[in-house]
């Protein structure tokens, strides 16, 4: 018997940290309080005692993000074909089928159009909860369409990553949607259209290394992971600690590669800010 | 010279070294018919061996260290190669290499990853894992080729990124992000080659183009085998397993429809004739290039975006 045990619904064992649980009580993780869900929803998921950001998914982060009931998705059912018939210790097409029933989504990102103060906008963002949040075709796909949509309709594009990289059991597929993105966004780019790249904790891998680094506007959440190798491969690399703080969003603003640094409470504001002084 | 013999490939080896002796021991003997029917033996014995390789076989093929380079093939292939340096803003990155040269009197851009065949220039070249101002370097070089109008020819053989601090420090994601975004839109030909590992972000931060090339014992996947085993099976003892799984080779990726075309190695492997594989390489190379050249910037970047924009199969 080993001494630790393998989590087997995502690739990354802390997909539970900071969700937020269900029934109306709710304990912050980072400092122990305890605060009541409308609390919480109210202060847009973070701490009401430390400021603390809840891990949210898509849903509940567009609540804050978008104008009151301007969302409307695209592609919702998109789903994996599994093209390599791919297994692990367990079957890729089990493990999607089981998160399509924990989650309800069907694959990691959720896309659409949607409004902030009355301004359109062409918006996806990713959802950790689905196999950490991993790209593969669908993600890359459903990314690709949300930048045509922003092309379409000549309205801004955001980004929100959450997500450990490219998925492993879509292989090559998996990888070139790094490209595959990367080059989407270069005709928008093109277009001479905004796009406001939003990282939250985690984002890492093939995710940071293609659409995620690439915004006008490279925005984080206080304290977010961000990075390209993950803190765990890094370390073991150079065989020692690494340093306090590291790839944390503090860290990336400092080497020069974020814009911004937004607490969530004022993530609403400062985009909606920045997508009016575009149109002036 | 002590040259390294991987497990597959030891049964060949012998039988060859025996006829070797064979032919210069016994040169004054009527044996001759005895040479032949060895030789035919041989290469029996090659085709069944080569013809059955398994996925992780293939890999330890792509890692021989007897393979030829890029800087090899920069000699074989081309000439009057001219290196340049530096990205401009950080320093020199010696995990990439790259410069103009001669293809049959085009001159070309040719970039690529460069792997050390000894402790000490494997610690020069860094394995061939580029940090950032290697992909930087390579932008910059792609940039240059795009102003002279020149076809840009990129070869891949890197076991990653480094995934190191000061790689992070300096932004190995934005580097190849940028590059990926860039050499979406390079008004010149690019001409991809797989050349040996083809391993995840390191190497599509060079592998945007409008060809894609993998020689025929090369991988190229989202991840290494072994890393995929340490992650998924949380152990470093099935990657035989992971390399069938994640479907990593030349013909795999051909029937997937991410590359174009498989260019054919010598009987063994690129290793056991670097001048022919350099040859074989030559001829694609040539052709490639020739057919692209015809194309006019604009229809050429359309054609390479729609193209990456193929790749992935969904449902819906």
């Amino acid at each position: 018997m080993a001494w630790f045990k393998r989590s087997n619904s995502s690739i990354t064992p802390s997909a539970s940290k900071r969700e937020v649980p269900d029934g109306s009580w709710v304990k912050c993780e980072s400092c122990g309080e305890m605060m009541h869900l409308k609390q919480l929803q109210a202060a847009c998921y973070t701490c009401i005692h430390c400021d603390a950001s809840f891990r949210i998914n898509s849903r509940e982060y567009f609540s804050f993000l978008l104008d009151q009931g301007s969302f409307s998705e695209h592609d919702r059912k998109m789903r994996s074909t599994d093209p390599l018939k791919f297994t692990d210790t367990k079957r890729y097409a089990d493990r999607i089928k089981a998160t399509i029933d924990k989650t309800e989504m069907y694959d990691a990102v959720r896309t659409g159009m949607g409004k902030i103060d009355g301004r359109q906008v062409s918006v996806a963002m990713m959802d950790f909860g689905f196999i950490g949040g991993s790209m593969g075709s669908v993600v890359g796909e459903k990314i690709s369409r949300a930048i045509d949509r922003a092309i379409k309709n000549r309205c801004a594009l955001i980004i929100i990553s959450m997500s450990g990289g490219a998925r492993m059991m879509e292989g090559a597929f998996s990888l070139m949607q790094m490209a595959k993105t990367s080059a989407r966004l270069s005709q928008l780019h093109a277009a001479g259209l905004p796009y406001i790249s939003l990282m939250l904790d985690p984002t890492t891998g093939g995710v940071t290394a293609s659409f995620a680094m690439l915004g006008d506007f490279n925005i984080a959440e206080p304290k977010a992971l961000i990075g390209f190798a993950g803190p765990r491969v890094i370390k073991q690399t150079i065989g020692r600690d690494l340093p306090e703080g590291f790839q944390r969003a503090e860290f990336l603003l400092e080497k020069g590669f974020l814009d911004l640094i937004v607490p969530r409470k004022e993530m609403h504001k400062t985009i909606s800010k920045i997508l009016r002084m575009l149109d002036e | 010279m002590a040259k390294t013999v991987l497990d597959f490939e030891r049964p060949i080896v012998e039988l060859e070294k025996k006829i070797d002796e064979m032919k210069t021991v016994m040169q004054d003997l009527e044996i001759s018919d005895e040479i032949d029917a060895l030789e035919a033996k041989i290469e029996e014995l090659r085709r069944s061996v080569y013809s059955n390789l398994t996925r992780w076989q293939k890999v330890q093929l792509a890692r021989h260290p007897d393979r030829p380079y890029t800087l090899d093939y920069l000699g074989k292939v081309f000439t009057d190669f001219t290196e340049l340096h530096g990205d401009r803003h950080f320093g020199d990155d010696k995990a990439i290499v790259g410069g103009f040269a001669q293809l049959e009197g085009r001159t070309v851009m040719v970039i690529g990853h460069q792997k050390g065949r000894d402790t000490k220039s494997n610690l020069y070249r860094n394995f061939g894992m580029a940090n950032p101002e290697g992909y930087r370097k390579a932008l910059r070089m792609m940039k240059l080729a795009a102003k002279f109008g020149k076809p840009v020819i990129t070869l891949i053989d890197t076991p990653g990124a480094y995934p190191g601090l000061e790689a992070e420090e300096r932004g190995q994601a934005e580097a190849i992000a940028r590059n990926l975004f860039e050499m979406a839109q390079l008004p010149v030909p690019i001409v991809v080659v797989i050349i040996g590992e083809g391993a995840s972000g390191g190497a599509l931060g060079i592998g945007v183009g409008d060809r894609i090339l993998m020689l025929e014992n090369t991988w190229y996947s989202v991840i290494a085998p072994e890393s995929c085993s340490s992650i998924l099976w949380r152990s470093w003892e099935f990657k035989e397993q992971a390399a069938e799984a994640l479907r990593l080779t030349a013909p795999d990726l051909l029937e997937q429809g991410i590359i174009d075309r498989i260019v054919p190695e010598p009987m063994g492997g690129a290793h056991r004739n670097p001048s022919e594989a350099a040859m074989l390489l030559k001829t694609v190379l040539v052709e490639e290039i020739t057919q692209l050249s015809k194309m006019k910037p604009e229809p050429l970047v359309k054609q390479r975006i729609r193209k990456f924009s193929a790749m992935g199969k969904v449902s819906e």
